[in-house]
């Protein structure tokens, strides 16, 4: 009954449209893959939820890690890989880390042979800044806002090709051939709402991250997840997914502004973190490498002078890059001098700034092949954020923007393999697609009832969940509440009802997102109750400190036969001796 | 409409709101244009309001508490990404970046930016910007990077480069809003890009003839309405326009290049041939 019913109501027209590949995301790694897949002749698809150039990586600002060694001439991508390892507490795919850390300073080039940007050394260089948890000064930047440049740079590349753009596009879900194959995927219009087919053979995942499912966090709107349950749905493996890494920097005041990014590039330009009572706190918590250790360890520096009363009036620490004085503050950190003063009335070159941890990053993410990025789908690729593996347990600041340039060129070049090698022809049948097109139009078309939930408030209530329950420190019975209230959640989904019609309704927009930050969140919070152990971003109260057995395992997630979250231990596989040996070199030097 | 006045049905699941920091007591009021391509009138809504609350605060909370399908961009809520532009009373402003108090007892207007057409509420159809983006010639260069560029080379570069794409600069130029010149003028925010490639000292590429044809800087008569939106600063008519439309006079009208153009035919013999490539 129920089946016929969206069949009836979905019985109008939808557009096809036929692609090579087809890219989701327009972030770094979905464009750099758009522009690799087109510049081998394939007919390239970019989807994205917002206008072009407006993705999340717009807001990264630090720079990008790689091992240039153009301020500091014994860098390599040695160190480079000990270090993101060391970071990652060994969590890592250390195949990925490796192709990483070659290729990151060729990520860097390619970018500059593309017209961007970056500030220069005093003999004409790129130049580079120093990072948490980075033995040498690593990141390649233009002042703090080296997303942007990047974006920019990329959007205007992809522009150049003949890669067709779908802006304000939603997919909702990935099709399979009989075979198990992509075979393409439904999207809407977020302008009409009108519906797509796409057929492509294959699809680069490239949605970035979660954020939206905490309500403290750095992320915007679009920020829900969709690539990695569409990629669950379609039977992808996840990897890593309770590593959630909470900035150490985010804006506390004014509440509008809670949460919003405080650049790691403060500390690197030397900025000093002390709290209510002046006291520069880090040197309890890593004397060594001060306000730029790895950013688990600061962020839990920051929480626990909060939680132990050492907070600021506003309920943060202050940071503070006074000494820098105000001609350098707007050479290096312009934008976060403006943010500051127009959003929070404090001139950060006369005063401290207030901070406090902020949802960033989501380490985990769909598995793949690190040489294709290939997930178990075939024809399913994914790249940057959505991706799991590179960071482990913990991701080093500015491996995520050199992430998306290596990643999304080899996701690209996967998929362009993959459609040259394939002989099949992308096939879905109609009744899947009108199925999909009603379940999509139910939230909008079902008649009121009693039982009406806002998808707005659905979600308020689900990050005030994950705030309480999955935060930067767990325990056991907390994740397990917590479990309970996502549940709870979940079994009311299909109570969401919005009003309106299909023009530009972001109501109806956030009934879709709901479901993937539910599904997420469930996820997040069994792996974490499965980590029993301190480890980088998962921090058990419960536990005392790191597990060695734990140490050598990820957890893996697939859904099983019964539609739900399955949860696999597999170990990681040992590192080759040329990679091995580095750890026993940095050994001996110590 | 308060937000005891829902107009979509939802159980109230008591969110814990931001007004329980920094809550003022007070209420922020705003009038909000509701409508679409065919027209609408502005609704006012009542929210609490929270210090230090920016524009898209309130409409962002209106937006989850009482009407839910009231259409509005935005991404970072941070100034960074250009997505929240919005004509409050009349000017172009990021909402994000808009203080209520600032308003003090006026009344405060927001609506979509109007020399786009509208899609609905605060969202217009930006997509024309990115075709004539799509139609210039990219950064073009014969040399191989890592390059050799030192920092007094590079420094005019910084400021068009801050470019955050907010289209306010497109939506206040009159040659765009009042004359619709959209088939034959790039507008203020081209010429900032067409600025810093023109200024790359690693491009090689000639824009000045599509700048005088397709770009149509000629319309510009420098009333600088796009330097005071651009929300990061960019000079656009001093920095931008000015160079460019001197560059322009003095390859296109000075009288001993034009004899040489018609002797010898366009530098280079074309255009480069890469107004696609690159």
């Amino acid at each position: 009954m129920e089946g016929n019913e969206h069949l009836r109501r979905a019985r109008e027209n939808y557009e096809t449209r036929e692609h090579d590949v087809l890219v989701i995301g327009a972030g770094g790694a979905g464009l750099r893959a758009a522009i690799s897949a087109a510049d081998r002749g394939l007919s390239v698809g970019v989807v994205t939820k917002s206008l072009l150039g407006k993705a999340h990586t717009v807001m990264a600002e630090g720079g990008i890690a790689a091992a240039i060694g153009n301020v500091d001439p014994d860098d390599s991508w040695q160190q480079h890989f000990i270090d993101t390892l060391n970071s990652g507490k060994f969590l890592n795919n250390w195949r990925k880390a490796e192709i990483y850390t070659k290729e990151a300073p060729a990520g860097v080039y390619e970018l500059e042979q593309w017209g961007a940007l970056f500030n220069r050394t005093e003999v004409g260089k790129i130049h580079q800044r120093p990072f948490g948890g980075h033995t040498y000064r690593r990141l390649a930047h233009i002042g703090d806002r080296t997303g942007l440049e990047m974006i920019r740079t990329l959007q205007e590349k992809t522009l150049a090709t003949d890669a067709k753009v779908y802006m304000e596009t939603t997919v909702t879900r990935l099709f399979k051939d009989a075979q198990g194959r992509i075979a393409g995927a439904l999207a809407y219009t977020r302008e009409n709402g009108k519906f797509i087919h796409f057929k492509a053979k294959a699809v680069v995942m490239a949605t970035g991250g979660w954020g939206r499912i905490y309500k403290v966090t750095s992320n915007s709107w679009e920020g829900t997840g969709d690539g990695c349950i569409l990629a669950y749905d379609a039977g992808a493996e996840l990897v890593d997914m309770e590593m959630v890494q909470f900035h150490p920097t985010g804006m506390v005041w004014p509440p509008g502004a809670r949460g919003i990014l405080v650049t790691e590039g403060v500390r690197g330009e030397g900025g000093v973190l002390r709290n209510a009572s002046g006291e520069r706190f880090m040197e309890k918590y890593d004397p060594d490498r001060m306000e730029l250790s790895t950013r688990d360890v600061v962020a839990r520096a920051n929480y626990t002078e909060v939680q132990e009363g050492r907070g600021t009036p506003h309920g943060g620490v202050y940071l503070d890059i006074t000494h820098l004085g105000y001609n350098e503050i707007m050479k290096r950190l312009p934008t976060m001098h403006e943010q500051f003063l127009k959003l929070a009335d404090v001139d950060i070159a006369r005063e401290p700034m207030e901070v406090f941890p902020t949802v960033h990053y989501n380490m985990g993410g769909i598995k793949v092949e690190p040489e294709t990025c290939a997930t178990h789908v075939p024809g399913l690729f994914a790249a940057g954020e959505v991706a799991g593996g590179l960071h482990g347990a913990n991701r080093l600041g500015g491996n995520s923007l050199g992430d998306l340039l290596v990643f999304g060129r080899r996701a690209g070049d996967g998929a362009a393999d993959y459609i040259e090698q394939s002989t099949h022809s992308a096939q879905t049948g109609e009744e899947e697609i009108l199925t999909e097109i009603g379940r999509v139009l139910e939230p909008l078309e079902k008649p009121a009832s009693d039982k009406d939930e806002s998808p707005y408030l659905l979600q308020e209530e689900l990050q005030e969940a994950m705030m309480e329950h999955a935060n930067l420190m767990r325990d056991g019975d907390s994740l397990k509440e917590g479990l309970g209230k996502i549940l709870a959640i979940k079994d009311r989904l299909p109570n969401i009802k919005v009003g309106g019609t299909r023009l530009f309704n972001p109501g109806w927009h956030a009934a879709q997102d709901v479901r993937y930050l539910t599904q997420i969140s469930e996820i997040i919070i069994r792996c974490a109750l499965e980590r029993k152990e301190r480890r980088g971003a998962q921090w058990r109260l419960d536990y005392d400190g790191p597990d060695e057995e734990l140490g050598k395992i990820n957890f893996v997630v697939k859904r099983n036969e019964q539609g739900e979250v399955g949860i696999e231990k597999r170990e990681i596989p040992p590192m080759p001796e040329h990679l091995a040996a580095l750890f026993k070199e940095e050994k001996a030097k110590v | 409409m308060t937000e005891e006045n829902h107009n979509v049905t939802s159980k109230a699941h008591a969110p814990v709101g931001e007004e329980d920091l920094g809550g003022t007591g007070r209420t922020a009021k705003l009038k909000i244009f509701r409508g679409d391509a065919e027209g609408g009138e502005e609704v006012e809504y009542e929210t609490p309001l929270v210090e230090g609350m920016v524009v898209l605060d309130a409409v962002l909370r209106i937006q989850a508490h009482q009407a839910n399908d009231l259409a509005v961009r935005w991404n970072c809520k941070a100034a960074h990404c250009g997505s929240c532009s919005a004509e409050i009373n009349g000017v172009p402003r990021l909402m994000c970046k808009t203080r209520i108090e600032e308003y003090g007892d006026e009344e405060i207007h927001v609506g979509p930016m109007r020399a786009f057409p509208v899609i609905k509420d605060l969202v217009s159809d930006v997509s024309w910007n990115y075709e004539v983006s799509k139609g210039i010639t990219p950064f073009t260069t014969s040399e191989k990077a890592p390059f050799t560029m030192y920092e007094e080379d590079v420094e005019r570069l910084y400021e068009p480069k801050k470019c955050i794409e907010c289209f306010m600069c497109q939506d206040v130029c009159h040659v765009l809003r009042t004359h619709h010149k959209h088939a034959e003028f790039a507008g203020p925010r081209f010429f900032v890009r067409n600025q810093w490639l023109e200024m790359h000292p690693m491009d090689e590429a000639d824009r000045l003839h599509d700048l005088k044809e397709d770009n149509g800087i000629g319309y510009c008569n420098i009333t600088k309405c796009c330097t005071e939106v651009c929300p990061v600063g960019i000079h656009i008519t001093d920095n931008s326009i000015i160079p460019l439309k001197e560059r322009v006079a003095a390859e296109y009208y000075d009288p001993a290049k034009w004899l040489m153009r018609k002797i010898r035919g366009r530098r280079n013999g074309s255009r480069n041939g890469s107004r696609n490539g690159g």
